[in-house]
Formats: C-alpha cells, structure tokens, sequence
C-alpha cells in the first residue's frame, strides 16, 4: 500500500513500507520556473522534520526544501544533477529529489491528503 | 491579488500581458511580467534565435527642451553630449561628489529636444535631480503618455524592416521619429540584450496595438523581465543597484569606455561633473578593485551578494549578479574583487551556503554581442 501526502510547503510524500519519496508539487515548480540546479542530501545523513533537506535553484533564485518527516536518508536522485528540468517537467516521477526512512509516522498526520492540498493551493489564488 | 499589489501601477501592455499568461511582479513600483507561459530559458533562447518584444515601459522618459540643454546636462555627466549629433545615441551615467554612479541612462540627441531614457526604480530621483540642477536653463519633462516598447534578437531587423522601412538604414545607436505599422514613435538601435534591436517610444494609447502587431509576427515572442536579466548578463551589461550604484565609480566598474574623450583630462572640455577630481585620478592612477566577469564551475548559480576569496580565503571580492546563462548553458556571474585578481583566468572561490565553490574570473561578454554597425 502506498499513501501520498503533502505539506503546506508544497512537497510531496510518497509513502510505502515505510520510506518516503519526497519532491516538490506542480503547484511549487510552475511557482519557481525553469530548474537549473538542485542541491540533494547524501544518503546516511539524519534530518529533523523542518530540517533544510535540499536546494533547489531556478534561473533567477535559490530556493531550500525543507524535510516534511524525521529520518534517515536513504536514497538522492542522482539524475537530477544531470538533468535539473526534470523537476519542472515531472515533478511528482522523473523529478523526486530523495528518500527518507520514516522515524516517526505519526509525523505524516500533520500533513495533508491530495484532496486537502488541492483546496489549499486553491485558497492560495 | 495582496495588498501590496493594488499600490502598483500598471503599464498601458497590462491586459495584454495578462492574456499572454504573464506571471506578474512588482518591479519599480509597476506590475511587471517576469515570465510568459513558455518560461525564462525559452524566452531567453527565442531573443537569441529570433525576435523578443518586451515591455520596458517602467523606465523613465524624459525630455529636455531648449537652447542649452546639452551644456547644461554635461554638468551632470561624463558624457560628451554637446558633440553628440542629430539622431545619435549614448550611454551615460549620472554621478554624485564621491565619483559614484546615481544611475545610468541614455541620451539621444532629437534634434528640437534630448531623449533621456533613465532606469524606473530611479526615475523621480533622477528627474528631481535633473529639475534641481537644470531649471532655468532648459525645460524638463516627463513623458507621462508614452510607453517603451523594445523588439531585441537577430531577426529584429527584419520585422522592422517590415513595418518601418525607414529602420533598415539604422545603425547601433542611431534614432529617429519614425512611422512603425503607421504610428508615429521614436525608435532607437539599441537595447539591453547584446543583441540587435530597437527601442520604440510610442504613444501610450496607440502602445497595445502596436505590441500586438509585432505580436503577430512570425518572429515574435513575448519576453519577460526574467530573460531580460539573464540576456543582459551574458552580455555583461551593468543592472543599476546591482553592479552599479553610488558606492561604485565607473572606472571601478569597468565603464571607462563611456567615459567621453571630451570630458577627460585632455579632452575639450575636461572635468565638468560631479565626482570629476575622483574619477580623473582614478582613470589616470586605477583602481583598488574593479568589476569583472565570473564564470563558476559546475551548475549550481552563484548569487549576488557571495564573496570570493583567494587561496589564503581572504575575501577578495563580491558577486553583484550571478544567474543560470541559457546561452552559455551554466552559471554566470559579475563582482567587484580588488585589482590584483582582476585578471582573466584569476582562479577565486565563491562562498555558496558557507561552500566554497571555484570560480574564474573571464573577460565580459559571456556571449559575444552582436549590434547591427551596417
């Protein structure tokens, strides 16, 4: 079973047996524009739920990704380094940016389903 | 729409900009397009390729009226603007006491009038500036009902060609009040991309009929500020409040070829300008630092503000522009670093979030720029 969440930071969570595959929404790469760079975290390092996870730049400005859960990385998506515009193009497949073992799954409960982010990025105007 | 929105202004290409999916920003107090549908790297690439029309209208237009107008703008720049002849074009700069630079602009001799195109964060600065200085000796007036439109890339030529034959005889910094599509506007040779182009005053009523047919022509795209900032950079053009301000004097950033001959030390009529005791011995003795070109290793963009050291990680320098260069397909950057590493091929680090990053400083352009000289 795999369960998709999202925080109000527009990432997304891809969760299946316990480890999560994060990236950014549509919503968050169509607000950046064109991705040049993405800065990932190494596989091993420990992050705090709120922690600076990753950079990502778009042609003009630099922007930070912060960890939606608490764990471990266990995977970055190398392929970005290669072809950045992947975030862009799509965002929620080709363009995740790492794994995370989740340390705590009652994290996931602040987060939103799919029908609750769709309402709140339709708040945003 | 948030609060702060409503106070902006909005130029006459507003509604065009929106019905052309503009991603609207503000940008010298004026709603802005910062990119179209197609996005920054795609707008950037079309300008190179083709033909990009953008919306420039936030600068300020002024006119100066009278006998003596040219002696008495000279006052406030380093400019020959008295030898400048009908239908020519300059750059400029206005500087303060220190040598400083207040803004840059452009000068065009109009025959009955200069046309003065100034930066619009910077426009009622300057134009109190210019009102305070030139009062009495010549008039000076905002062209409040105009717009400025500017149609930048290598078959820019062509479609003016097109619809203003009277452009195909121009050359780089040449002007002229010319019918284009049969509206009677002041068009310059010029632009902000390295590229061949024009500026085009147009009355403000008559500006979205004019934008939409450029529009339809096959060459045309519509371009935001976002590419206008990263053409401008891999041309090594200056932005005002980036790489030039008042703490910077244009020997330090490497504008000595818009210092006029005139205005030297052995020219004409030398000095004559604020800040003139400071830049002529600048230009005489140098400079402790000096603007130059940065190209950064990798992808990652270098950011304005970073500093640069040396292999002693002594801080050497600062980027004061730094973005992701379409055309040169990674990261460029400019910065002020102190003489001794102002040499092309000087190996520097950029601190990126506390990293150092190599970088090396090259000569400007980063693409090579391509005006129309006939």
């Amino acid at each position: 079973m795999s369960e998709i969440k999202f925080s109000e930071d527009h990432e997304w969570i891809l969760i299946e047996d316990g480890i999560g595959t994060v990236g950014i929404t549509d919503y968050a790469q169509e607000q950046l524009g064109d991705v040049v760079f993405v800065e990932l975290p190494e596989a091993g390092k420990t992050l705090a739920k709120g922690d600076e996870a990753a950079v990502v730049e778009s042609v003009k400005a630099a922007s930070e990704l912060y960890a939606p859960v608490s764990g471990e990385v266990t995977e970055a998506n190398d392929a970005l380094a290669e072809d950045p515009a992947q975030v862009n193009s799509d965002p929620q497949g080709g363009g995740w940016f790492f794994k995370i073992k989740i340390a705590e799954p009652t994290e996931l409960d602040g987060l939103m389903d799919e029908a609750a982010y769709k309402t709140y990025v339709e708040g945003l105007g | 729409m948030n609060g702060e929105d409503a106070e902006l202004q909005q130029t006459p290409l507003h509604d065009l900009h929106v019905e052309l999916g503009g991603k609207m920003v503000a940008f010298a107090g004026y709603a802005m397009p910062v990119q179209y549908r197609d996005g920054i790297i795609k707008e950037h690439q079309h300008t190179r390729a083709r033909a990009g029309l953008f919306d420039v209208s936030h600068m300020g237009q002024v006119c100066l009226m009278g006998e003596g107008a040219a002696e008495a703008l000279e006052e406030l720049v380093p400019i020959d603007v008295v030898g400048l002849a009908e239908n020519q074009q300059r750059y400029a700069l206005f500087t303060n006491d220190r040598g400083g630079i207040l803004d840059d602009l452009m000068v065009t001799n109009a025959g009955d009038h200069l046309f003065v195109v100034v930066n619009g964060a910077c426009r009622d600065q300057d134009f109190a500036h210019l009102r305070s200085h030139l009062e009495g000796r010549c008039t000076v007036a905002l062209f409040h009902d105009r717009a400025l439109l500017a149609l930048q890339g290598p078959e820019a030529g062509a479609v003016m060609g097109r619809l203003a034959p009277a452009t195909r005889d121009m050359v780089f910094m040449t002007a002229g009040e010319i019918a284009v599509d049969g509206i009677t506007c002041f068009v310059t040779r010029s632009g902000y991309t390295g590229e061949d182009g024009f500026e085009i005053s147009v009355p403000a009523g008559r500006a979205e009929a004019l934008a939409r047919r450029l529009l339809e022509q096959d060459e045309v795209a519509p371009i935001g500020l976002g590419a206008r900032d990263t053409l401008r950079l891999e041309a090594g053009l200056c932005l005002y409040g980036n790489d030039i301000d008042a703490g910077t004097t244009p020997v330090e950033a490497s504008l000595v070829w818009a210092l006029s001959k005139a205005r030297r030390a052995d020219g004409a009529r030398p000095g004559g300008f604020p800040g003139d005791g400071v830049i002529l011995r600048q230009l005489a003795e140098g400079v402790a630092r000096r603007r130059v070109g940065l190209r950064p290793e990798g992808r990652a963009p270098v950011r304005e503000g970073a500093e640069l050291i040396d292999e002693a990680e002594r801080v050497v320098g600062k980027v004061t522009s730094g973005l992701f260069g379409p055309t040169v397909g990674g990261p460029v950057a400019m910065g002020y670093v102190e003489t001794a590493h102002a040499n092309p091929g000087t190996a520097l680090r950029a601190l990126v979030r506390g990293r150092p990053q190599p970088l090396e400083v090259v000569r400007l352009p980063f693409v090579q720029q391509r005006y129309y000289r006939g």
